[in-house]
Formats: structure tokens, C-alpha cells, sequence
């Protein structure tokens, strides 16, 4: 079946069965290993991207061609102009990551969470973040570091400083 | 594990859903947020030959108030019932309870009430929420339409009053009046995993401030959700007290009849069965003014 898609900005038209699930099809149709499969069956949230850019979704738990017509956003394509995304700088900042195989899945829930709750609390990150396992148990930084991107992310634009 | 084939259609509209659930009967199933039904599928417990997605459906995606209810569409989600004005108000503090505890944030992303409802799980949050909220299902076919109150639409574990060739289309909860409160407290060893035990309560309060109506359901206590008519006994004509609360919750004790598993023996889940129904009961109360119950 034919799917089209935007993944990363980018147009991608492809023939899938419709049994494939999107995290294979980003793996091993698109190449973009960056998205982690953990527990393969639901549980573990590395295998989150963003859908149009404002969803976090399990993609281990979604069919390929339910994301015909939309906007998939990976870990390949958070960052812009050559800089990371405040997510990504946020993690490296703060240590939020270890190994590494939950990471890609924690920014994008921790950026979709941030879509609809700009300023949350210690405890509600936490909240937010309980689908998704560290079993590095590195949480204290994960939560540091989307801290750090919630305080970057709802700041107003510096303004650029004139020169003199 | 990948599931076995299928075929996939994406409907467009509600009619045309129907027509092709109508073309396939029982081999087709409805695909709404996929976080039950694929699972199942790739464990090879569903093995639906046609899969019906009804995600870009605009006209079911819709939650809403109409004559005293709050209506959700098939398509709607978790998470849009979380964020929405309707709880946010506060004015349905028990569906309140029940969006922020489905599975996992991410999972309630994607996630739908009526999806879960139709799934039906034994230890699913939904059934145990519209039982206690006295919710009715709009089931559709090519034939016509029928509302099949909550108790009817449940059936049996993963089985509901919806037949081959129809699907419910939105899930119909009462608005409470200024007199009435719920809650739903459930126990999990992590977020995500199934219930351990779920218990929900409604009480409307008389004007005497004795209770004048009480519905009370258990989850993942039994085949699937049920309300336990001898806690309900238990409180209607009472005042809110220590003495009626603790009859329910032993009225619930009784009735639950779980199963032994990695979860907890059947005593513990018994117990818990009780212990929940309590609390929630002392949070609904509390949500109509009545705290420090002894």
C-alpha cells in the first residue's frame, strides 16, 4: 500500500505492507536508526517520535500507513541549522543521558509535553515522563534536563544585539 | 513480533466504516488508537483479517456536551479528554480521575474511551468508569442505531453488545448535578502495567445531606468490570459515615473475585478491592463538602 509522509522535512513515498510498524519502517525503509525499539511491545516508550510535531507516540504501537499524510519528527530531525534542538542541547548539558537508548524516546515525549504544559513542575515532568523507561535509571538528570529546555523553550526570543 | 496480515482501509467517513464492517462482518475490526488492539495483534491474539482505521474521521473525533451528557466520539482521545474544557471545569471529577491514569502519558496520546470500552480488557480503566458514571454506548450498523446502557454493553471479557457489522460511535457519560461526585483510584506496580485493582464510586448527596443514590464498580476483579449492588445498599439512606463506608468496601471484599497471578495473591487483590472502593468513596464524598468522616 502506498504511503506518503513527511519525516524529518523531508517527502517520502513508499509501498508497505500494511503490517509494518512505523518504527521498522523509520529503521529499516528510511534508514533512521535513531529511533530505539526497546520492549517491542509497548512498555518501554524508547520508540516515542513526534507526529506533526506536537504528539509523542509509541511507534512500536503504530501501523506505517496510519501515518500516511502526516509528519513524523525523529531524533535525526530535531536539530536545526546545524544546532541542536534545546531538548537535545538539555540532555548534553545536563548529563540526562547514559547509555543512550531511551533518549531519543525521552525528547520527544519531554517536547510534546512541553507543547501543552510550558511550565510544569518537578512532579509533573516526572508524571510525564513515567511511560518511558532509563534503565540506566538516570532519571534525576532527565528531569534536570527538560527543566533546563522548559526554562530555554518559554523564554522570549533574545533579542540580537545590535552592533556597535 | 509483527502480526499476521491484513488488510488495511482507511474510512474516510462513519457510512463508510459501516459499509465495509457491513462487507466484512466478523473478519474486520475497527482501528481506533491501535494501544490495545495492536498489541494483541502482534502477540497473535487478534488476528482480524481487515482493519477499518477510522483516525481521520474528523466527524468522531468530537467531545462535547448535548442535553445533560457528555458525549465522546469514537475517535476521541485520552489525552483530548484530559486537556479539555470539560474537565478541566471540574464538573466530572470522576472521568477527571480516569484520563490521567490510562496506561501511560504517551499511551493516552493515541489512546481512545470508547476504543477501550469496545476492548473491554478485564482490567480496563473504562468499563470500570462508565459503569460508575452510568454511561450508555451509541452502537451503529448499517441498519440503524441503538444506545445500549453500559451494563448491556458489557458482555463478558473482551466481548460487548456490539455485533458483527456495527461499531459504537461515541460513549455518552451524564453530567453530574451540583449534588453528585465521583472518583477512581486504582493500584498498579508501575505505570502502565495492568491494574492490580481499580474501584470506582458516584454518590449524589439529598438534600438532608443523606445519600441518595450510590454506584459503585470494580475492576480487574473478576471476568470484567461490575458494579457490586451490595455496596450501593449499603449506602443509599445513609448519612456519609465511617460505619456505611466500611460496609461497602466489606460489600466489595466480598464481591471481588480475582485471580491469583504476578500481581497479588486473591486475598491481597480482595482486600485491595475494599481498600480502594474506600478511598474513593471518602474522595467523592470530600469532592461535595463532606470531609473528616468518622
Amino acid at each position: 500500500m502506498k504511503v506518503s509522509l513527511k519525516v524529518n522535512g523531508a517527502d517520502y513515498e513508499r509501498d508497505v505492507e500494511p503490517r509494518v510498524l512505523l518504527a521498522y519502517f523509520l529503521r529499516e525503509d528510511l534508514g533512521l536508526t535513531g529511533t530505539h525499539v526497546g520492549c517491542d511491545t509497548s512498555s518501554c516508550g524508547c520508540c516515542v517520535v513526534l507526529m506533526d510535531g506536537e504528539k509523542a507516540v509509541k511507534s512500536c504501537t503504530m501501523f506505517a500507513v496510519m501515518a500516511d499524510g502526516h509528519e513524523i519528527t525523529t531524533i535525526e530531525g530535531m536539530k536545526k541549522d546545524g544546532k541542536l534542538h534545546p531538548m537535545q542541547q538539555a540532555f548534553s548539558d545536563q548529563h540526562g543521558l547514559q547509555c543512550g537508548y531511551c533518549t531519543p524516546g525521552m525528547m520527544a515525549t519531554a517536547i510534546a509535553f512541553l507543547k501543552h504544559n510550558p511550565d510544569p513542575s518537578e512532579a509533573e515532568i516526572r508524571d510525564a515522563l513515567s511511560g518511558n523507561m532509563c534503565r540506566c535509571t538516570g532519571y534525576n538528570n532527565i528531569v534536570k534536563a527538560v527543566q533546563q529546555a522548559a526554562a530555554e523553550l518559554s523564554a522570549p526570543a533574545a533579542e540580537p544585539v545590535a552592533a556597535s | 513480533m509483527f502480526p499476521a496480515a491484513f488488510d488495511y482501509i482507511p474510512a474516510r467517513s462513519t457510512d463508510e466504516a459501516l459499509s465495509v464492517l457491513a462487507q466484512y462482518g466478523g473478519d474486520a475490526r475497527v482501528l481506533a488508537g491501535g494501544q490495545s488492539l495492536i498489541p494483541a495483534m502482534r502477540f497473535r491474539l487478534a488476528k482480524p483479517a481487515v482493519l477499518v482505521d477510522i483516525n481521520r474521521i474528523a466527524e468522531l473525533a468530537t467531545i462535547g456536551e448535548h442535553n445533560g451528557e457528555l458525549r465522546l466520539g469514537a475517535g476521541a482521545r485520552d489525552q483530548g479528554l484530559e486537556l479539555s474544557g470539560q474537565i478541566l471545569s471540574g464538573r466530572y471529577p470522576l472521568l477527571a480521575d480516569v484520563c490521567a491514569v490510562v496506561a501511560d502519558p504517551v499511551v493516552r496520546q493515541m489512546g481512545t474511551v470508547v476504543g477501550s470500552l469496545c476492548h473491554n480488557d478485564p482490567a480496563g480503566d473504562w468499563p470500570v468508569a462508565a459503569l460508575a458514571g452510568n454511561a450508555s454506548i451509541v452502537v451503529r450498523g448499517k441498519g440503524g442505531e441503538r444506545v445500549v446502557p453500559i451494563d448491556e454493553f458489557i458482555v463478558d471479557s473482551y466481548t460487548t453488545a456490539v455485533g458483527d457489522g456495527e461499531m459504537a460511535i461515541e460513549v455518552r457519560f451524564p453530567t453530574p448535578d451540583a449534588r453528585t461526585a465521583g472518583a477512581y483510584f486504582k493500584i498498579e506496580r508501575k505505570v502502565g502495567d495492568f491494574a492490580t485493582a481499580a474501584a470506582a464510586a458516584r454518590v449524589t448527596l439529598a438534600q438532608d445531606g443523606t445519600v441518595a443514590k450510590a454506584a459503585i464498580a470494580l475492576g480487574a476483579a473478576g471476568p470484567c468490570g461490575f458494579r457490586v449492588a451490595e455496596a450501593e445498599r449499603a449506602l443509599v439512606g445513609a448519612k456519609p459515615s465511617a460505619a456505611a463506608i466500611a460496609a461497602a468496601a466489606d460489600a466489595a471484599r466480598k464481591a471481588a473475585d480475582p485471580v491469583s497471578d504476578t500481581r497479588g495473591t486473591v486475598a491481597y487483590k480482595k482486600e485491595m478491592a475494599g481498600v480502594l472502593v474506600e478511598r474513593a468513596l471518602r474522595k467523592a464524598f470530600a469532592r461535595l463538602g463532606v470531609e473528616d468522616i468518622r
